[in-house]
């Protein structure tokens, strides 16, 4: 995942502040998975085990529609503007309908058998799709989406404190001169006639241009360490946004729709909600296209947006875990806990990597997990129900 | 049932259970009740505990399916259907241990049922069409008459598990009532009421039919509160209907005494 680039020699607390965005912006992506796993939970009281599935369904789609637009595996010559939105539309709606599907199909005959039958269809399923999906799906040579695809790939930098004075106006003097010897190099090679070897004075101003260049290179970062910055990358950015811009409108669709409240009424008691008059199948189909398309979502801007990554059919294993243990964490059933839950997860993840134990980053997850479970097992948002006596 | 009863009944019933039963294995929970109920009824199920009363109300809005017989609400065969589609059609309940969507506050229980009848879909919600907005308004100043209609105006925010018993009763008619039902059936809504309260009660539901029209059919233990409030009573026990008839009728049947075991009736 993302924060593979970012392993740290050392504990050094002038990258914490980027490790904690870092882990603010991967957190974001499990939380929008993790909103999948609660909501289900919420209504069904059901660990939707092949979320995960759905996930990686979802990053699949993303690829085809791709290589639909840009041709298999071929840079692209230029980009459509349009290209990303619509392979974000349609690992959306690929997702939704993947868990419509499952939800008819495997939950909902078996929603009035005792609850373990359906985590079992769950664990089953996700089963399934990770080796049936091998039959169907190009694994090997595992692709990815042609990071072309993508014109974010550059990062941004922010200055939380910005680099001391001297050391900058250093910096931008040097860059100067090995802008002037760059062009004086350049400007006598060309005089230079093709095939024949350039004379001592070019050889000088070339040796004068790298001079200056490393000069430069090094005032730089000599300046840059001086300041304490945090750099994402433009992708990853443009993903926390149309994160939190897609939980805003969940949040408004739950709070203020009569299918979000038809939603809150199902989680609290099927049974009255139906006698109420609300259409619990229905609620339920709802609520399973609202959590797999955020899920198609998130499949879509880490395909796309993380650089490196490769998708197989267990693409969305760890990061269903994760998601999954996000929800736990802030109390599954329970919607902001899951967001909350997720960024948390993230930063978890990030500092761990800060503390130079990055190879246990996966590990942390299940650590969070067993700490939730055996100290505050309702979640930190959840309340534990209380047995009254 | 008299004839007249019978012809009335044909014409504008707004309730008919014809041998209605249904069977838990080899248990007869309820056998054989038939009764209809008229437009503006007010109308007592009471019996002792166990008699099969709260499963009549089940087969009634179709969260069990009758083994026998036919439920009908006016001329639609209710056997078989969704209880939302029951609910749709208009018939709302509450229940005997309630069931508040607790977390929620109690204007937005009432809310939730009011949206049954709303017609603007989520799309339109979402992108803040007027008439969505418009439509949510009025499903809001709804809410709040009915709450006002029950006396829990002053209670509208906050959240229904933390009021006391007798007003979380209180507002699970009030939520019912918000599906703007024809039939109002309600579970033993006195229970665990102060007289004052079920006094109050009493005048709260007689005004659900005056001034509403709905029709009201209700479980009672409280003897005095059904005697007092209801026109037309109809007495089950173990599973079996033992007596019809106003309140003085059934106040005097030997049956229905010995079914009480010498209590008062």
């Amino acid at each position: 995942m993302a924060v593979d680039h970012l392993f740290a020699a050392g504990v050094n607390f002038g990258s914490l502040p980027a490790q904690v965005v870092n882990g603010i912006l991967i957190g974001s992506l499990y939380a929008l998975i993790a909103l999948g796993y609660t909501m289900v939970y919420g209504v069904l009281r059901l660990i939707n085990f092949a979320h995960g599935e759905v996930y990686m369904l979802g990053a699949y789609t993303a690829l085809f529609v791709s290589w639909l637009i840009y041709g298999n595996q071929v840079a692209p010559v230029h980009t459509f503007w349009w290209a990303l939105p619509t392979m974000l539309l349609a690992s959306m709606t690929v997702s939704a309908l993947v868990g419509v599907i499952l939800e008819r199909f495997a939950y909902r005959p078996l929603r009035n058998e005792p609850r373990i039958a359906s985590l079992i269809t769950a664990i089953g399923l996700s089963l399934l799709l990770q080796f049936g999906g091998q039959l169907f799906l190009p694994v090997a040579p595992p692709p990815n989406i042609n990071a072309k695809v993508n014109p974010y790939s550059d990062s941004m930098t922010f200055y939380l404190k910005p680099p001391a004075k001297p050391l900058a106006d250093k910096a931008s003097s040097l860059e100067a001169e090995a802008t002037a010897t760059e062009k004086a190099y350049n400007e006598a090679l060309s005089g230079v006639p093709s095939g024949e070897e350039p004379g001592p004075t070019v050889t000088a101003l070339r040796n004068n241009y790298f001079e200056a260049r490393n000069a430069y290179e090094e005032a730089k970062g000599a300046a840059a360490n001086s300041g304490v910055s945090v750099t994402i990358p433009k992708g990853q950015l443009i993903m926390f946004v149309v994160t939190m811009f897609l939980m805003a409108i969940l949040r408004h669709l739950v709070m203020f729709t009569k299918q979000g409240r038809a939603m809150r009424a199902v989680s609290h008691d099927f049974d009255s909600a139906s006698l109420m008059g609300i259409n619990v199948n229905s609620t339920v189909t709802f609520t399973f296209i609202l959590g797999s398309a955020l899920a198609g979502a998130g499949a879509m801007m880490s395909a796309t947006f993380i650089s490196g990554v490769k998708i197989d059919t267990f693409y969305g294993l760890l990061p269903g875990v994760k998601a999954f243990v996000a929800a736990v964490l802030g109390g599954i059933g329970n919607i902001p806990g899951a967001v909350l839950g997720g960024l948390l997860m993230g930063v978890a993840e990030s500092l761990v990597i800060w503390v130079g134990w990055g190879d246990y980053k996966d590990a942390v997850a299940f650590l969070i997990l067993i700490g939730v479970l055996m100290f505050r097992p309702g979640g930190l948002l959840g309340s534990a129900k209380v047995e009254k006596v | 049932m008299g004839l007249a009863e019978e012809v009335r009944g044909l014409s504008q019933a707004v309730l008919t259970l014809d041998k209605a039963t249904i069977r838990f294995g080899g248990l007869f929970a309820v056998r054989d009740v038939s009764f209809s109920i008229q437009s503006g009824d007010l109308f007592g199920l009471i019996g002792p505990n166990g008699a099969g009363k709260t499963t009549c109300f089940n087969l009634i809005t179709g969260v069990y399916k009758p083994t026998a017989g036919v439920v009908k609400f006016g001329d639609t065969v209710l056997n078989g259907q969704a209880p939302n589609r029951i609910c749709e059609m208009g018939i709302a309940r509450t229940f005997q241990n309630i069931r508040l969507f607790s977390s929620m506050s109690a204007l937005e229980n009432v809310v939730v049922a009011g949206s049954l009848r709303q017609k603007s879909s989520f799309i339109s919600a979402l992108s803040y069409l007027p008439s969505a907005i418009k439509e949510t308004g009025e499903i809001r100043a709804r809410a709040l008459e009915l709450l006002k209609v029950m006396d829990l105006e002053d209670i509208a925010d906050v959240r229904s598990c933390d009021l006391p018993y007798g007003k979380q009763r209180r507002l699970e008619i009030a939520r019912a009532m918000a599906t703007d039902p024809t039939l109002l059936l309600l579970d033993e809504p006195a229970a665990g009421m102060n007289p004052q309260e079920s006094e109050q009660l009493m005048r709260t539901v007689r005004r659900i039919r005056d001034e509403f029209g709905k029709t009201v059919l209700l479980i009672e233990h409280d003897m005095k509160f059904v005697m007092n409030l209801c026109e037309r009573i109809v007495v089950l026990d173990h599973g079996v209907e033992i007596a019809s008839g106003g309140p003085a009728e059934i106040r005097n049947n030997p049956k229905v005494i010995e079914a009480y075991l010498g209590e008062a009736v």
